[in-house]
């Protein structure tokens, strides 16, 4: 006699459970205590996707300031810390996230590896890195209290000594921006270690260094950049620290210090660190763009060579940040020399792009769609660097809004629009469902004429004598219109990536079903499920070519004989 | 399914990878030189620089004693090495011990030194450029010290309690390293601050 | 297809001569009496030879965007897919080292002529030697002002820089010795050079070969603090007789006038001679500026505000009303004593 409560084999079940607090509780947990890299992957980007809405309020209220001139929105000091802010947020809460969360949950999947090298020590950087964060944004409610945005950092996010030492910066904002960065940087350490020990370490068989998908190649070495990097960065913070707690003199200047010697060792920290920005934008640019013009990546060891050759270049690029600090005149020749050699890796990777496209079958999708933007912008980001490289117009552009224009083309213009890409790209291999294409383009366009209108204009206030770092500017300067439009680019900007968030939320639950493979792709995370299992792999793939997976679709031409 | 084709050569021959911990440690001692080289570029940028209180010539005598301890000391985590790797515990037990110990002789040694620094001569992190810049450099090193004799004790630990074997030889080799860059490590400090800098 | 290209390629092109047009033009634009610091109208001699670089550089950068986003627009159009049926793949083609090799030497070869001209001018300017008919003045910077002294003239002037004018074939130029009394400051007034940085505890210099008088506004240029954007400039271009009637008033201890008595008396027991000096008065204070000849001068706190008498008593009064910040304390002054002070700075020509 069959019991009503035994389950029939087979069918469906009755009714869904709904969840009990214990299964919330052990749902949480099982987020918070993980070391798996797909969930540490996809919490890396949460994270950076929230602190890309905090930051893009902070510009938001940047922007109303300056929407005309002697606006009273907000005080000057509220100003200076929210433009502080919005930079060290943007750098180090999305810049240095998104690129751990995109490596993190694509490189075992691409290497055909269960996990990465050190599971605990990825759940580790993560947690150094999320608290971190909250220290440096616990600041807003120190001090003053949260209408006079606290004790947040205020002293731009260079923190230029002497104007961070105890004398000029009483309050505790640089304490703020010097222990959490510290905080952080353990993290990035730990991520970056990981990165470069699963890559080496970790392929599966027949996935020679030589046969790595270029995303991890270029995260690898992002990561081996970002090792060299962060420590300057702790090392100049650890002595600012001793300057300010302990009586030191590293940037005293009364006791012989030096102002100089904090923009050097910022530097030093601050230009390869925008190239471990950026790097991982060309990974997902370098799988996107083959994948969409059905042809393979156009000189694949050029790509690595450039990769690496860049990374190096760029240890020796960072006085043109200082072109107007005093260096002699051979010193800021050497510069404008090794800037512009780190050009020509750059723009070898550009035409690298262009040749994958070229002859190719285009499928304008919207990760597509974002990655060819990227690459018309990030051509134009590299033409206005290479102005900003010739020291004497140099002398006039430095610190104006010229610059911002510049670093704001790069850091929106190619790294979120690539990170728009790569989410728009696997979040069907995360979720299981595709991001819906409406509302995609929707948030391309917006966002695309948004951009535009706000960074192209913002050149033109920095030609006419706008410098940076100024809650308002004089009526009589001409700068006026030039900036109202600015702001009223970046409103556009604002609904575009409100329709992003909508979209991210609306497809999780009522998106397409993806399956393995959507987009008819040929690295290994596509052989997966969609969501991958927790094991990633039920037996351990064997590469036989750079794409593996053509090779099984196309047993015929297959890529090993032309390898 | 996730098997893909197998192209027939490759099958033969055998799949090595590196070890991770070894690759693992090379990039911590990556980054940790980048460090120490800033804190070396300050001190010898700030050479020279202060314009009051004592200078190194008139306070600094060269450690010489400490010196030989800590650079035996990478002499002795060497033999213990060779010593698991041959599966002779008791012998790689003493001579880690006695890596401990000579480490343990350098970080008083230091603290003697400065010792002498703070209250005899009156130098200290707040003095001048030059106490600042000493203190910080020399600091991170012996900071680093005293991170590898924490490591290096629990290692003993686990060694006199019997859990440490031969198969732990790699893992062993791996923190070895790290011993050896923080011997590493003084050598350029020493060169700097006691014979460059002098 | 190919004239679609074309068309959106000269466009691009069309619109880079609009945009410099437009930026030479730009000040019959914009609103106001017209003080708009373009780099792109240089009136001295360094400002124009980094405006002449600019537009070399921008030629060929233009050239190069023409370029790669033409053949860009052209492999959008051509190479995309026709529709949901074309979906046979492509040749697949794996790179080419001629290709590689020619996209590596031209950007070396555009390289090699930039740098050189650029070292060229980098020397040309940095390294120039001063003439002996240049003027020194050495320029100190504060939080939140500027301090330019005139060593050989004996003079101490404040926020607005008087220079003589100069001209090609006997030039006068002025050198500007930069230093900072605090924080790093940057001195940017870009019709008449590029910008250079004032350090605490480093010397640095530049130079300006203003060709044509007037008035030229700039700031300062490296954020300095929390008024680091009221940290205004005024350039004052003078003909030879111009400046030297401005020098032999500047040179002048502070006028005495009796009528103010009760103003002075005020200034001098309220502890403004703690941070101001008064020429030919016991005021000898340095952490402030100078105020012998405040009324020479056309602007308050640094280009804040106009010197009018009523600006100058609400600024006694309260500073943070103007500059939010400023590290002049509000005096706690009453009426009659703002009054009083007031009228006697008021004096002070």
């Amino acid at each position: 006699m069959a019991d009503s409560t035994y389950p029939i084999p087979g069918s469906v079940e009755a009714a869904p459970r709904r969840w009990s607090q214990a299964d919330i509780l052990a749902w949480l947990n099982s987020w918070v205590t993980t070391v798996d890299h797909k969930k540490l992957g996809i919490l890396y980007m949460l994270y950076a996707i929230f602190f890309l809405l905090v930051g893009g309020a902070e510009a938001i209220a940047i922007r109303i300031q300056l929407i005309q001139p002697n606006m009273h929105f907000i005080s000057p000091q509220v100003f200076n810390r929210l433009f502080t802010m919005h930079g060290t947020t943007m750098v180090f809460l999305v810049g240095m996230t998104y690129i751990f969360g995109f490596a993190n949950y694509l490189i075992p999947l691409m290497i055909g590896a269960r996990d990465m090298a050190f599971p605990r020590l990825n759940a580790f950087s993560f947690w150094m890195t999320f608290f971190g964060g909250l220290l440096l944004y616990y600041s807003f409610i120190g001090g003053g209290g949260l209408f006079g945005a606290g004790n947040a950092p205020d002293t731009m996010w260079w923190a230029y000594a002497p104007l961070t030492e105890r004398a000029f910066s009483p309050g505790h904002a640089p304490d703020y921006w010097a222990l959490s960065l510290i905080v952080t940087g353990f993290g990035t350490i730990g991520a970056s270690v990981n990165v470069i020990a699963t890559a080496f370490c970790m392929r599966c068989k027949g996935m020679t260094v030589m046969r790595l998908p270029l995303l991890v190649w270029i995260n690898v070495v992002a990561s081996g950049l970002a090792l060299i990097t962060i420590t300057p960065l702790t090392a100049a913070q650890i002595m600012l620290l001793i300057d300010r707690y302990l009586g030191g003199h590293f940037f005293d200047t009364q006791a012989g210090g030096s102002a100089m010697i904090w923009a050097h060792f910022f530097w030093i920290f601050g230009h390869p660190e925008v190239y471990v920005l950026v790097l991982p934008a060309f990974a997902i640019a370098s799988e996107v763009i083959p994948v969409f013009s059905r042809k393979a990546i156009f000189g694949y060891p050029v790509m690595v060579a450039a990769s690496v050759g860049i990374a190096f270049v760029s240890l020796g690029v960072w006085a043109h940040h200082m072109f107007t600090i005093g260096m002699t005149s051979v010193g800021n020749a050497f510069f404008v020399l090794s800037t512009m050699l780190v050009g020509i890796p750059t723009s070898m990777k550009i035409f690298n792009w262009l040749a994958t496209m070229w002859g190719g079958k285009i499928r304008f999708a919207t990760p597509m769609l974002f990655c060819t933007a990227f690459v018309v912008q990030f051509l134009l980001a590299g033409l206005t660097g290479i102005m900003l490289s010739i020291a004497p117009w140099n002398w006039q552009l430095h610190n104006s809004y010229f610059v911002i224009a510049h670093f704001h083309y790069i850091l929106v213009g190619a790294i979120v629009f690539c990170i728009f890409g790569g989410i728009y790209y696997w979040y069907p291999k995360v979720t299981g469902r595709m991001l819906s294409e409406k509302l995609g383009k929707w948030h391309f366009w917006l966002f695309f004429i948004g951009f535009h209108v706000t960074f192209d204009i913002m050149h033109i206030p920095g030609l006419l004598g706008m410098p940076r770092s100024i809650y308002t500017y004089e009526a009589n300067r001409g700068w006026g219109t030039l900036n109202m439009i600015v702001s009223i680019g970046g409103l556009i900007q604002a609904i575009a990536v409100l329709i992003f968030a909508v979209n991210l939320i609306w497809s999780y639950f009522k998106g397409k079903e993806a399956g393995n493979d959507p987009w008819d792709a040929w690295t290994l995370e596509w052989s997966t499920p969609s969501p991958p299992p927790a094991y990633n792999f039920a037996t351990d793939p064997v590469a036989t070519s750079r794409r593996p997976l053509w090779d099984l679709k196309h047993p015929d031409d297959p890529d090993w004989k032309y390898e | 399914m996730s098997t893909v084709a197998v192209a027939h050569a490759e099958a033969e021959q055998p799949w090595v990878l590196p070890s991770k911990g070894r690759v693992a440690m090379f990039c911590l001692i990556i980054a940790e030189s980048a460090i120490f080289t800033i804190f070396v570029v300050a001190y010898v940028y700030n050479i020279g620089r202060s314009l009051y209180g004592p200078t190194p010539s008139q306070v600094l005598d060269i450690p010489l004693f400490n010196t030989v301890c800590l650079l035996s000391s990478s002499l002795t985590i060497w033999l213990a090495e060779r010593a698991i790797e041959h599966g002779k515990v008791k012998v790689f037990g003493l001579w880690w011990a006695l890596t401990w110990v000579l480490g343990a002789i350098f970080l008083v040694g230091t603290g003697v030194e400065w010792y002498k620094l703070i209250y005899h001569d009156g130098l200290t992190i707040s003095t001048n450029l030059f106490g600042t810049t000493f203190y910080s450099l020399v600091g991170l090193h012996a900071s680093h010290v005293i991170l590898g004799l924490t490591a290096l004790l629990i290692v003993l630990l686990f060694t006199i309690t019997g859990h440490v074997r031969q198969e732990h030889a790699e893992r062993i080799q791996v923190l070895a390293l790290y011993w050896h860059f923080v011997d590493a490590v003084w050598i350029i400090v020493f060169t700097v601050v006691y014979i460059i800098g002098r | 297809m190919l004239a679609k290209c074309l068309r959106c390629v000269s466009f691009s092109a069309k619109s880079w001569y609009v945009l410099f047009a437009f930026l030479s033009f730009q000040t019959a634009f914009a609103d106001g009496p017209q003080s708009t610091p373009s780099i792109f109208a240089p009136t001295s001699t360094p400002a124009h030879e980094i405006y002449d670089l600019s537009l070399f550089v921008l030629t060929i950068t233009g050239a190069i965007f023409v370029v790669v986003a033409g053949l860009l627009a052209f492999v959008i159009f051509r190479y995309r897919q026709r529709g949901p049926d074309d979906i046979t793949e492509p040749a697949q083609i794996y790179g080419s080292n001629q290709v590689e090799l020619a996209w590596t030497v031209i950007p070396v070869l555009i390289v090699v002529v930039l740098f050189l001209t650029t070292a060229r001018m980098i020397f040309a300017i940095q390294d120039a030697p001063p003439p002996k008919t240049a003027l020194d003045v050495t320029v100190v910077g504060h939080q939140f002002w500027w301090e330019f002294n005139y060593p050989k003239l004996g003079i101490h002037a404040v926020n607005e820089l008087h220079v003589p004018l100069s001209n090609t074939e006997a030039p006068t130029p002025t050198y500007l010795k930069l230093l900072s009394a605090d924080v790093i400051h940057s001195f940017w007034v870009p019709q008449l050079a590029g910008k250079t940085d004032l350090l605490p505890n480093n010397v640095n210099g530049m130079w300006i070969d203003p060709l044509h008088t007037g008035m030229y506004v700039g700031q300062c240029a490296q954020f300095c603090g929390v008024q680091h954007a009221k940290m205004l400039l005024r350039v004052y271009v003078d003909t030879p007789e111009q400046f030297a009637a401005w020098v032999k008033n500047q040179q002048q201890p502070a006028v005495s006038d009796e009528s103010v008595a009760a103003g002075r008396h005020v200034f001098e027991t309220q502890s403004c001679m703690n941070c101001h000096t008064i020429q030919g008065t016991a005021a000898t204070g340095r952490f402030g500026p100078d105020l012998t000849h405040l009324m020479s001068r056309d602007t308050l706190a640094s280009g804040a505000m106009d010197n009018t008498k009523e600006n100058l008593r609400e600024w006694i009064r309260h500073p943070d009303t103007f500059k939010e910040g400023a590290l002049m304390p509000a005096m706690q002054l009453n009426d009659q004593q703002l009054d009083q002070v007031t009228a006697y700075l008021a004096t002070l020509k």
